[in-house]
């Protein structure tokens, strides 16, 4: 039996507080917000902070001699040892920072695949991937003669490792691998997967975007080569986000967008480049959006980081066991160990329907594709709602999106 | 709620349960796919044309409520009509539900068709309710895709 009371110990009041959009309401109602996975709200201590960025901070990065230049680098750099210490990466400069996930995948797929991927090589990704963990990939494979290659997954929306490691051979370039998926939620073995393919000799792409707002993400105790996460799905603005790339490789590969920043020394004859992570980071970056990812980072370890993530991860429980129980409701991905995301159809309803229904009660989730058509096409669907969590979401919140698909269920009656 | 009700009317959610012409059509001489690169929703149309008259016209598909009723009720609207009075009604359909037709006091001949007026004030639904139109209207501009885009 699932209880309606909190059961632990996380301040949730305080919490919720510290959110403001979570107070406003919509069409009339109060807003709840169940739309994490897409892209998380931003508490007032990173709102503040790029209030005094913007108004007493600005200027570029890394050019002037003049103060404010100074301190805007200062704040800059201290974002990227933020996130460091965040993912517990050996270095600063193995954190590149990037406009979101899609760039950091983008960033490797064309600055490793380059230089290390031929014709006849095969690249791995996986049958649960979002968009940006495919066509990028696609993109590089087609202009360099590859090909990929897709590890499968069960009914629930899991891996199959067996199968994986018979995937794996001396062609096999990359492997590139959700932590966890956006569509499904499933959370992936990500070491084990990770392991096995160093056994070959072979790298690791993970996307990491729905998992480092929902658990501690150590990229060192993943042995991962490269980790790419958005800013604006962990509480921080849309515009940053994170390349985590070992060293070793980041040094071996050459640069993917060329311009200013990322240059040693340049005549028209030949270029030097920058040393890491100016390399990679071609241009002005979004300087607040970044230090703003810093800001939440501070924020997330200002509160009681673990009991937060325990607290959501009982809510996905309760919000998964209250919609089980509606009938009509079928939950599409029902992997064992699951985060966040709350993937669902309704019999004889279409989930563009369900999401303007449930908006019109000032519920807010998304419903579609999910950016991950062949997890559709795997299911036999064209599309899913989804309910994802934050740690400020509620139990009361989980019972008016089961009460909302009642309503759902007798409009289409 | 009263904006919802406004949208899912009966009408639309019969036609949705039950939608009219929702098949293939082996003899069609026009066709077009649809697409909705927002949703992933696809939609085929078939149309029969004799002469200068729609004789007969179907769709298959999937899609939301709003699609699937509004490409319903447009074949029932578009047969045995003439190709300039369905791209009048193309015209006056497509004006209805981006705002730049008053279906109270501007003149037009949508009939049954003004009950999607309500997509108006859900703006993230008007291409789920224009795109069997604008599939039925490259397909009859010898286009063999249509995109809500």
């Amino acid at each position: 039996m699932v209880s309606a009371k909190q059961t632990s110990d996380f301040d949730l009041d305080t919490v919720r507080a510290d959110f403001p959009v979570l107070s406003r309401k919509v069409h009339g109602e109060q807003l709840s917000y169940l739309d994490n996975a897409s892209s998380s709200q931003v508490p007032n201590a990173v709102i503040e902070r790029e209030i005094k960025y913007l108004s007493e901070e600005h200027s570029n990065v890394h050019r002037g001699v003049h103060t404010l230049s100074q301190i805007a680098t200062n704040e800059f750099e201290r974002a990227r040892e933020s996130v460091r210490a965040f993912i517990n990466a050996a270095e600063a400069k193995e954190c590149i920072f990037v406009r979101g996930c899609t760039e950091g995948i983008n960033l490797v797929a064309n600055g490793y695949g380059r230089k290390f991927i031929n014709e006849g090589d095969e690249i791995l990704v996986s049958q649960m991937e979002h968009h940006a963990n495919i066509v990028p990939w696609q993109m590089i494979a087609e202009q360099r003669g590859a090909r990929i290659r897709v590890i499968p997954m069960n009914e629930n929306g899991e891996l199959i490792i067996d199968e994986y490691e018979n995937l794996l051979n001396e062609r096999t370039r990359m492997v590139a691998v959700a932590h966890v998926s956006n569509a499904l939620g499933t959370v992936n073995p990500i070491r084990e997967v990770i392991a096995t393919a160093h056994k070959f000799g072979i790298p690791v792409c993970v996307d990491g975007a729905q998992a480092v707002p929902h658990f501690r993400v150590d990229v060192r105790d993943l042995d991962a080569d490269f980790y790419a996460f958005s800013g604006h799905k962990m509480f921080a603005p849309t515009g940053s986000g994170v390349v985590y790339g070992k060293q070793e490789w980041l040094e071996k590969m050459d640069p993917w967008q060329g311009g200013g920043s990322m240059i040693r020394y340049v005549t028209f004859e030949k270029t030097r480049y920058a040393g890491l992570p100016e390399k990679f980071e071609a241009g002005t970056p979004a300087i607040e959006s970044q230090i703003g990812l810093g800001a939440a980072i501070d924020y997330l370890n200002s509160i009681d980081l673990d009991a937060a993530f325990a607290w959501e991860h009982e809510l996905l429980g309760y919000a998964t066991e209250k919609l089980s129980a509606i009938e009509g409701v079928r939950i599409i991905g029902t992997a064992k160990n699951k985060a966040s995301v709350l993937s669902f159809t309704i019999e004889g309803v279409h989930p563009h329907d369900i999401g303007t229904i449930l908006d019109q009660q000032g519920i807010a989730i998304r419903a579609g594709h999910h950016c991950a058509q062949p997890v559709m096409q795997f299911f036999g669907i064209p599309a899913t709602a989804r309910a994802s969590f934050a740690f400020y979401n509620t139990k009361e919140e989980a019972d008016r999106l089961a009460e909302a698909i009642e309503k759902v269920i007798q409009v289409f009656g | 709620m009263s904006e919802l009700n406004d949208l899912y009317q009966e009408v639309i959610l019969e036609h949705n349960k039950n939608p009219r012409n929702f098949h293939e059509m082996p003899d069609a001489n026009y066709r077009a796919d649809g697409h909705n690169p927002l949703c992933g929703d696809q939609l085929k149309v078939f149309l029969r044309v004799d002469g200068d008259v729609i004789a007969d016209v179907s769709f298959t598909g999937s899609g939301c409520a709003i699609s699937k009723a509004s490409a319903s009720m447009m074949t029932q609207a578009l047969k045995g009509k003439t190709r300039e009075e369905a791209e009048t009604l193309f015209d006056e359909f497509h004006r209805m539900v981006t705002g730049k037709l008053d279906i109270e006091t501007d003149e037009n001949v949508l009939g049954k068709l003004r009950i999607f007026a309500g997509v108006l004030e859900f703006p993230a639904r008007v291409k789920c309710a224009s795109l069997s139109w604008h599939t039925v209207h490259a397909a009859l501009h010898g286009e063999e895709d249509a995109s809500t885009e």
